[in-house]
């Protein structure tokens, strides 16, 4: 019994089908960023198992250390985006805030 | 080339853990829940990076999401939510598609780990990878490496900006405190 790359690919989709889901349901600009966060973990999982797979080479990894970077820079940026809908809406629903003009 | 008994089920608990928190992410009515549920889905991840012999990505993923990005989501929940709102339920938008849609992407992943990439086993025992991505990333990749720096400088003045707000609000949001 071996774990093989059909095992890591299946666990990246699981991850990402969740994260869809949570995407799309959630109305909570938060938890909208949870399933942003979930699917981008499901990308990187998957470079980084076909790295290994395919044997001596390392970009995939390369690849997915600047996928966690972006991903960190864009949680700032949006979360500070969140900060401020919730000080001119007092809401963080995102159906609920319709006006860009504060 | 079969793994040992100890791989096979260190795979099994790592990725149980990652899709379990992700479950948890995704139907907990509870955001806070939400937030606590990351930690696990990022810990297991993580996990499945060190069984895949990429340790320096394991670790910069436990630095970076769990020390960075979880804190900042906690942070952000614990900021926009009133505490008594905190059971108010997010789920009202889309479930009969969003069911469907995660049925069918479960449906695909599955489809393609059992064909497409089926059978596809491990070529050999791991090397060390640090080195050799410290050189490339200094060598090969370094112009995306300074960009980066660049970016990441942007998203700080970015975020430090767009958080402290205006001289306006902070007087709004004075008045509203009065």
């Amino acid at each position: 019994m071996s774990i093989g790359l059909g095992h890591y690919t299946a666990v990246s989709g699981l991850l990402f089908a969740l994260g869809l889901y949570t995407l799309i349901t959630r109305r909570n600009a938060v938890a909208v960023l949870m399933g942003v966060e979930l699917i981008l973990n499901a990308g990187l999982v998957n470079l980084v198992a076909f790295s290994r797979f395919s044997g001596g080479s390392i970009d995939g990894q390369i690849f997915a250390l600047f996928g966690i970077v972006l991903a960190a820079a864009e949680a700032v940026v949006a979360l500070a985006i969140v900060l401020q809908l919730f000080r001119a809406f007092r809401s963080v629903d995102a159906s609920e805030t319709r006006e860009l003009k504060g | 080339m079969g793994d040992s008994f100890l791989a096979v089920v260190m795979f099994y608990f790592l990725a149980a853990v990652a899709v379990g928190g992700a479950v948890m992410v995704a139907f907990s009515r509870n955001i806070v829940h939400s937030a606590f549920s990351l930690l696990a889905t990022f810990a297991g991840v993580a996990g499945l990076y060190a069984l895949l012999s990429s340790e320096l990505v394991a670790v910069i993923q436990l630095l970076v999401y769990v020390g960075g990005v979880l804190i900042l989501i906690l942070f952000a929940v614990m900021l926009t939510s009133r505490i008594d709102e905190a059971r108010v339920s997010n789920r009202s938008f889309g479930i009969v598609p969003g069911a469907a849609l995660l049925v069918a992407m479960c449906a695909v992943a599955f489809y393609l780990a059992s064909t497409v990439f089926a059978g596809r086993e491990l070529p050999g025992p791991a090397e060390p990878t640090v080195e050799r991505i410290g050189h490339e990333l200094l060598g090969r990749f370094v112009l995306p490496f300074e960009i980066v720096s660049v970016l990441l400088l942007a998203a700080l003045l970015g975020g430090v900006t767009l958080a402290r707000g205006s001289a306006r609000t902070e007087a709004a949001e004075r008045a509203e405190g009065d």
